[in-house]
C-alpha cells in the first residue's frame, strides 16, 4: 500500500513538474477560447495524442475564430481543479477535461463558473453547463474480431485486458461475437493485467498468450508491448488508440483511432453560435469519432471486405455488434435472436459471451 | 512438457533478470551502510539513455554503456547530497525517484513511438537449436551478466578484503573510520556501483523486454528490487532465489490467467508474486539469521568526528 501511496505522489510531482506546459495561438479581434485538459502528454501516439489531434482538426477549421490552449500531464484528482479553475478564469468558454478521473473537478469548477460551457470525456454526471461525451469503442473492436476470426489459424485470440468494468468488458464480448459470426468455434483467452499501463507485464502477458495458443492478440492496455511481442513470434496483434504500426509493421493488423475532431468542431460551433446545450454524446464510426487505421498489407483482400462489411453493417445498423442472439458463459440467452441489446445493457455490462475464457 | 513449457521458462527468466541487477547493485549499497530509495529514478533513466543512445548510435553496446554512466551520474547526485552534505537518506532516494520520473520523461520525449531492434541472443543461433539449448544459451547478454554478478559480489562480500571493508563500513562506520577506511569513499563507490547496476536493469526494460521508450517504463519495478534485498537477508544467492521466485510466480500467473486456470479474483492472481514472494523469503531469513542480516549503519549518515 505504501508502493501505491508512493508511485501516486511520484506521479503527482511529476505532473506538477511539468504543469506549466500551457500552449496556444493567438490573433484576430476576440476568438472564442477553447481549454483542453489532459491527462497524459501529448506525444504518446495513443489516448491524448487522439485528443490533442482532434484539437488541432478544430483549430484548421475555424481558424482565427477561435483560440485553443492545452494543459497536457495534468494528474486526476485535485490538481486537475486547479489547472480546470484557472482555464476558465482566464476565460475560456468552453473547457474540454478529456479524462475519466476529470469528472468531479469539472462538476466542482462548473459549479462556480456558471456561464463558462464544459464538456467531459467518458464521465457520466453532467449539468446545466456540462456535457459529456464518448466514443463507442466496443464497435471497433467488433471490426477486430471479424478481422481476427479470418487471420487465425488456431481459432483462438489472446486479449490483454485492464480492469473488469464495463466498457472493458463489452470490448471483449463485441470483438468475441464477431469472431464467432466467422468462426463458431473462436475463443477469446483474457489476461488480466490490472493495469493500464505496464509494458513489461503486457508483453508477458502477450508471451503467455502466445504460449497457451493464441496467435493473435487484442489488447485494452495502452503500451505496444504486445505488439513487439507479436512482432518477434511471427504472429499478429492489434494496435490500441492510434496506429502503432512504427512498433510492429509485420505484426500490427490494424488499430482502433479516435478521433474526436468532428465532435469537437460541432460543439465549437454550437458555441459560437450560442446554441451549446448540454447534452451526452455517445458516437461511434457513423458520427466519425472511431476509425480503423490503415489496415496491414499482409491482410488479404477477402478479409478487408469482411472488415469493410461489419464496419458498414454497424454504420447503417443493420448489424449491430450486440445484434441477439447473444449467449452468455453459462449458456443463458441475453437476447433473442432479431433483438439487439440496447446502450444501458452494454455501459453496465458485467457477464461474457460464450467463447470468452477469463 | 514440450516447447510450450520452455518458452514459459525464457519467460520467467527476462522477468527476473532485471529485478537480480537492481537489487544486486542494492545489496551492495546497503551492505555499505547506505540506503538509496532511488532505484526506480536510476533505472528510467538508464533506460532511457540506453534506448536513445543505441537509437542514435545504432550500437548496443554503446548505449548498454551510456545507460549505466548516466545512472551513475545520477546515482552520483544522490551521493553528494547524503555523504558529502550528510543530507537524510530516505529523503533524498525519494528525490532521486521523482528527478528520475521527471528528467527521464524529458529526455524520452522525442523517442516516444520509436523502436529499435531487440538486444538478442548473445550466442550464435546454432548453439540454440533445441528448446534446452536455447534455454541454456538463447538469452541476451544482460541475462549472463546478470548470473556471473551474482556470483562476483557473493565472492567479493565473504571472500575479498575490499568486500570485508565494505561491510565494516555498513556495519560500524565509526569504528572504520578510526582504523583508517575512507567510510565516505568506499560508500561513495558502493552507490556508484549501484547505479550502474540499476543502468543495466532499466535498459533490460527498454532494450530487451520492450525495445522502446514511454513514460515511467519500468513501471514500479525499483520497488519490488528494493523489497527484494530487504526480504532476502542481503544475501546474493538469496536474492538470486527471490528475483527467480518473483519471476516464476508473476509469469506463472499470467500462464494460468491465459489457459483459463482460477476463475477467482483476478486482483488476486496480480497480487499472488508478491504475497509468494514475501512469504517464502520472510520464512528462510526468519529461521536462521535472527534479526542480525540489516548492515548496523544502513541509512544513517556519517559526519567524521575529526
Amino acid at each position: 500500500m505504501t508502493l501505491m501511496t508512493r508511485r501516486s505522489l511520484l506521479r503527482t510531482g511529476a505532473a506538477a513538474a511539468a504543469l506549466p506546459l500551457v500552449a496556444g495561438r493567438a490573433f484576430a479581434q476576440e476568438p472564442l477560447k477553447v481549454g483542453f485538459v489532459y491527462v497524459g502528454p501529448v506525444g504518446d501516439f495513443g489516448y491524448t495524442y487522439a485528443h490533442d489531434q482532434g484539437r488541432q482538426e478544430a483549430d484548421a477549421h475555424f481558424g482565427d475564430r477561435i483560440r485553443t490552449t492545452y494543459v497536457e500531464n495534468v494528474a486526476e484528482g485535485p490538481d486537475s481543479e486547479r489547472v480546470i479553475r484557472n482555464l476558465a478564469e482566464d476565460g475560456n468558454q468552453l473547457i474540454f477535461t478529456c479524462s475519466f478521473g476529470f469528472m468531479n473537478p469539472t462538476i466542482k469548477v462548473a459549479k462556480r463558473f456558471p456561464d463558462v460551457k464544459f464538456e467531459h470525456c467518458s464521465g457520466y454526471q453532467r449539468a446545466e453547463n456540462v456535457a459529456t461525451y464518448n466514443a463507442r469503442f466496443y464497435e471497433g473492436r467488433a471490426v477486430c474480431g471479424t478481422i481476427a476470426a479470418k487471420m487465425s489459424k488456431s481459432g483462438v485470440a489472446g486479449y490483454i485486458a485492464s480492469f473488469p468494468i464495463p466498457e472493458v468488458v463489452s470490448g471483449i464480448n463485441a470483438f468475441t461475437l464477431a469472431a464467432r459470426r466467422v468462426n463458431p468455434a473462436f475463443q477469446t483467452k483474457v489476461v488480466w493485467v490490472s493495469s493500464w499501463y505496464d509494458p513489461a507485464k503486457e508483453a508477458d502477458a502477450a508471451k503467455a498468450l502466445f504460449d497457451q495458443g493464441a496467435d493473435v492478440i487484442a489488447q485494452h492496455t495502452d503500451s505496444p508491448a504486445a505488439l513487439q511481442a507479436a512482432e518477434q513470434r511471427g504472429l499478429w496483434a492489434f494496435g490500441q488508440a492510434w496506429d502503432m504500426s512504427s512498433f510492429a509493421p509485420k505484426a500490427h493488423l490494424t488499430a482502433i483511432q479516435n478521433h474526436w475532431g468532428a465532435y469537437y468542431i460541432e460543439r465549437i460551433q454550437k458555441t459560437l453560435d450560442g446554441a451549446w446545450e448540454s447534452g451526452d454524446a455517445w458516437w461511434g464510426f457513423k458520427e466519425g469519432m472511431l476509425k480503423m487505421s490503415p489496415f496491414n498489407p499482409a491482410i488479404p483482400a477477402d478479409v478487408i471486405e469482411a472488415a469493410n462489411e461489419t464496419e458498414v453493417g454497424i454504420v447503417d445498423g443493420s448489424a449491430p455488434p450486440f445484434a441477439g442472439p447473444i449467449v452468455n458463459q453459462a449458456g443463458e440467452e441475453k437476447a433473442a435472436a432479431g433483438s439487439a441489446l440496447d446502450d444501458p445493457a452494454i455501459l453496465s455490462m458485467d457477464w461474457y459471451v460464450e467463447g470468452v475464457q477469463s | 512438457m514440450d516447447a510450450m513449457w520452455f518458452s514459459v521458462a525464457m519467460t520467467i527468466v527476462a522477468a527476473s533478470t532485471p529485478l537480480l541487477l537492481a537489487a544486486l547493485g542494492e545489496l551492495v549499497v546497503e551492505k555499505a551502510g547506505v540506503l538509496n530509495l532511488g532505484l526506480e529514478g536510476m533505472m528510467l533513466v538508464g533506460a532511457v539513455t540506453g534506448f536513445a543512445v543505441t537509437f542514435a548510435t545504432g550500437a548496443a553496446l554503446v548505449g548498454i554503456v551510456a545507460a549505466m554512466l548516466a545512472a551513475v551520474a545520477a546515482s552520483m547526485i544522490f551521493a553528494f547530497l547524503t555523504l558529502t552534505l550528510a543530507s537524510n537518506q530516505v529523503a533524498t532516494g525519494l528525490a532521486l525517484t521523482i528527478f528520475g520520473v521527471g528528467i527521464s520523461s524529458m529526455i524520452g520525449e522525442g523517442f516516444v513511438g520509436k523502436t529499435i531492434p531487440v538486444l538478442g541472443p548473445v550466442f550464435p543461433e546454432a548453439l540454440a537449436g533445441h528448446p534446452f539449448l536455447r534455454l541454456l544459451f538463447g538469452h541476451s547478454p544482460l541475462v549472463y551478466v546478470s548470473l556471473v554478478m551474482t556470483a562476483v559480489v557473493a565472492w567479493f562480500l565473504t571472500r575479498s578484503r575490499a568486500g570485508l571493508i565494505l561491510r565494516a563500513v555498513g556495519e560500524n562506520d565509526a569504528s572504520a573510520h578510526s582504523i583508517g577506511y575512507s567510510v565516505i569513499g568506499v560508500r561513495y563507490a558502493a552507490v556508484a556501483f549501484g547505479g550502474a547496476m540499476a543502468g543495466l536493469a532499466g535498459c533490460f526494460y527498454s532494450m530487451v523486454q520492450t525495445p522502446m521508450w514511454a513514460e515511467e517504463l519500468t513501471a514500479g519495478r525499483g520497488w519490488i528490487a528494493l523489497a527484494l534485498v530487504v526480504f532476502s537477508a542481503w544475501k546474493p544467492w538469496r536474492l538470486l532465489l527471490g528475483a527467480y521466485l518473483f519471476g516464476t510466480v508473476m509469469t506463472l500467473e499470467l500462464q494460468a490467467k491465459a489457459a483459463g486456470v482460477g476463475i477467482f479474483a483476478p486482483e488476486f492472481l496480480a497480487a499472488l508474486p508478491y504475497l509468494a514472494t514475501i512469504l517464502v523469503l520472510a520464512l528462510i531469513s526468519s529461521r536462521r539469521s535472527v534479526g542480525a542480516a540489516a548492515p548496523a549503519c544502513l541509512g544513517r549518515p556519517f559526519k567524521p568526528a575529526t
